[in-house]
């Protein structure tokens, strides 16, 4: 398990590179020109191209793609060309509030979509089953930013019971969670339900109901455990999803997550700032992938026996 | 030794699909006294382990459906109980081997584990108790008592049989169903676990009815056979009487179609024709398609059953005096 972990982790150097090397690409290629935003619309041309000079924007791109990633390997990401701060100093400042956003979003969706898909999977083509699936298909057909507008609509502007956006209270928590959880909801139930339902119809879950099992332990310690795969992927995968800022949700709220600081960046071609939070999201996204992978291994024991 | 365990009386058990209605099984009866091997003989399809899963109410439903009979259990119509005391006694005084091991137990779950659920479930041990006990019963059908912390996958399939056997017998039942218990296995397991379950039946005295296409095994185990088509007994008797003297077409024709070691023979004999599709038997005599004897009554006329005597019960026009043999 341990040696698993290893070469997990090992694995995430390519990944980090491949990732870079593509923003990086994109940064280069975009028009637009760093030290002119840096000085200002209206500075004098020489200062601009003195202000190149030394930022070394002139290099082969070659070069300086290689000079990125030798600071990085030293720790180095620079500082951002509009905070002049530490890029990974504004990221730490910032992921907090990502990750609560995220963490409650997940919670939330968890807490719904998976009763919900096993009560659906064991009463199939029930009033129940319906209704909760045709909400659940709603509830990913709807972009969330149409969504967080629609819920400002209703419960900032003409209710007026909750803010509009920030950060700060509980109730600034509500809307944003509630419209992160609404799709990742949505998404859970209909995995659930599937998954439950495949398990459902195995043998092993007769075998279980002919040793006079109750009802209720049949599905929640027999059936669920073996559904849990699929569900456990979903969740993680929407989790990983949300870590890396869940950039529409947090636009629309103004809430002050990575999302928003990525969304900032590229608009100010600030990209010391893209590369790092690029970065950040990439490795944290394949660091809840491992940790969903590691947890498979408890879930199903056949798992297990491969990881070693 | 004579004492009724298990009456069954009309059962007719129905899966009722958006392609029609299939008619699984049709009016079965079915006796079997205290320690006694009965072996449930019929191609697949003839309804066997629809009528097993209906001594257990467990018919999938929807889309199954118990349309008729009764299912007398020492005294007590199982089809009447609440869900709650049927479920006393599955595991407890019916316990049921089902047909492929590789998939009866739960994957993700210790065989310990499954085996220590039942013991709980049913004899009210603390979880030390039922692991000990579990032990003991691993032990029983052949396997280390240390191994009750392994998963089913770190067994073979032969293990995992003995495990599902374990669970069965584990609460001492009454009534052992075994649908097919060797069918999934090769054939020197296969004789291993039957040896196994003849040696536990013997040892608690649990009646058994044994599920299978295999007429040997049937010889071997049995005390009585009831042989199905198309969702009825179309003949019954003892072992001796049904191997000696077997009277339906059907039943003649399962025998012819076993090859003898003596005559030296180009091709097998099988009966013609296939098992008629269940959602479209045929009128009259269901066996009346692919039967040798068939007359034109035997398309119109249902047979009763008729008693030959010594218990031997066959459902055929020819005994009933209606068609020459």
């Amino acid at each position: 398990m341990r040696k698993y972990i290893t070469r997990r982790l090992l694995m995430l150097i390519p990944v980090i590179l491949g990732v870079t090397f593509i923003v990086f690409s994109i940064m280069y290629m975009t028009p637009g020109d760093p030290a002119q935003m840096i000085l200002g619309e209206s500075a004098p041309e020489s200062a601009v191209k003195a202000l190149r000079e030394k930022m070394g924007l002139n290099d082969p791109f070659i070069v300086q793609y290689g000079r990125f990633v030798k600071n990085a390997i030293m720790g180095d990401f620079g500082r951002s060309y509009a905070t002049k701060k530490e890029v990974f100093a504004e990221i730490f400042a910032r992921f907090p509030a990502t990750l609560q956003l995220a963490s409650v979003g997940v919670l939330v969706a968890v807490l719904i979509g998976v009763p919900v898909g096993i009560i659906s999977a064991t009463k199939q083509y029930s009033l129940f089953d319906s209704v909760a699936m045709l909400l659940a298909l709603l509830g990913v057909s709807m972009p969330n930013f149409w969504q967080g507008l629609m819920y400002i609509l209703l419960f900032s502007v003409t209710l007026g019971w909750l803010p509009s956006g920030g950060y700060g209270s509980f109730k600034h928590f509500i809307l944003p969670a509630l419209t992160l959880g609404t799709s990742t909801a949505a998404v859970i139930a209909r995995m659930t339900r599937s998954s439950m339902l495949e398990v459902i119809r195995q043998d092993y879950i007769r075998t279980a109901r002919a040793k006079g099992v109750e009802e209720k332990k049949v599905i929640l310690k027999h059936a669920l455990k073996n559904a849990l795969i699929p569900i456990i992927t979903v969740v993680g995968l929407q989790f990983g999803h949300l870590l890396g800022g869940a950039v529409l949700t947090e636009t629309v709220y103004s809430w002050p997550g990575i999302g928003r600081l990525l969304v900032d960046a590229i608009k100010q071609k600030d990209t010391p700032m893209v590369q790092a939070t690029v970065v950040f999201i990439a490795v944290t996204f394949s660091i809840v992938n491992l940790a969903v992978d590691i947890l498979y291994a408890y879930v199903d024991p056949r798992i297990k026996s491969q990881y070693k | 030794m004579n004492e009724k365990l298990l009456d069954i009386k009309n059962l007719t058990i129905h899966y009722i699909t958006d392609d029609g209605v299939v008619k699984a099984v049709n009016g079965i009866d079915i006796e079997l006294n205290k320690g006694e091997t009965l072996g449930l003989v019929g191609e697949t399809g003839a309804g066997k382990t629809t009528t097993a899963l209906g001594i257990m109410r467990l018919v999938p439903n929807p889309p199954g459906k118990i349309l008729s009979g009764e299912i007398t259990f020492e005294g007590k119509d199982l089809l009447k109980l609440p869900e709650g005391e049927m479920r006393k006694i599955r595991g407890n005084k019916i316990s049921m081997i089902f047909q492929d091991p590789m998939t009866s137990l739960n994957p993700v779950m210790t065989v310990g584990e499954q085996l220590a659920e039942v013991i709980q479930i049913h004899e009210g041990l603390s979880n030390e108790e039922a692991i000990e006990k579990a032990k003991k019963m691993l032990e029983m059908v052949g396997i280390p008592g240390e191994r009750h912390t392994d998963y089913p996958h770190q067994f073979s399939g032969g293990m995992k049989q003995r495990v599902v056997i374990a669970i069965a017998l584990a609460c001492n039942p009454q009534l052992l169903i075994a649908d097919e218990p060797t069918t999934a296995l090769d054939v020197t397991i296969q004789a291993q676990v039957l040896d196994l379950m003849k040696r536990l039946k013997e040892e608690f005295n649990t009646a058994m009815i044994l599920i299978t296409h295999d007429l040997g095994v049937v010889a071997e185990v049995c005390d009585k056979v009831a042989i199905m088509y198309a969702g009825e007994i179309v003949e019954s008797a003892s072992l001796e009487d049904l191997f000696e003297k077997p009277k339906h077409p059907y039943t003649l024709g399962l025998f012819g179609s076993i090859p003898n070691l003596e005559e030296e023979v180009e091709r097998l004999n099988p009966i013609k024709g296939l098992m008629p599709d269940p959602t479209n038997l045929p009128s009259g005599c269901p066996f009346h398609p692919r039967c040798p004897k068939a007359k034109d009554i035997c398309k119109i006329q249902v047979p009763k059953t008729t008693d030959l005597g010594n218990g031997h019960k066959v459902r055929c026009l020819i005994y009933e005096g209606l068609v020459e043999a």
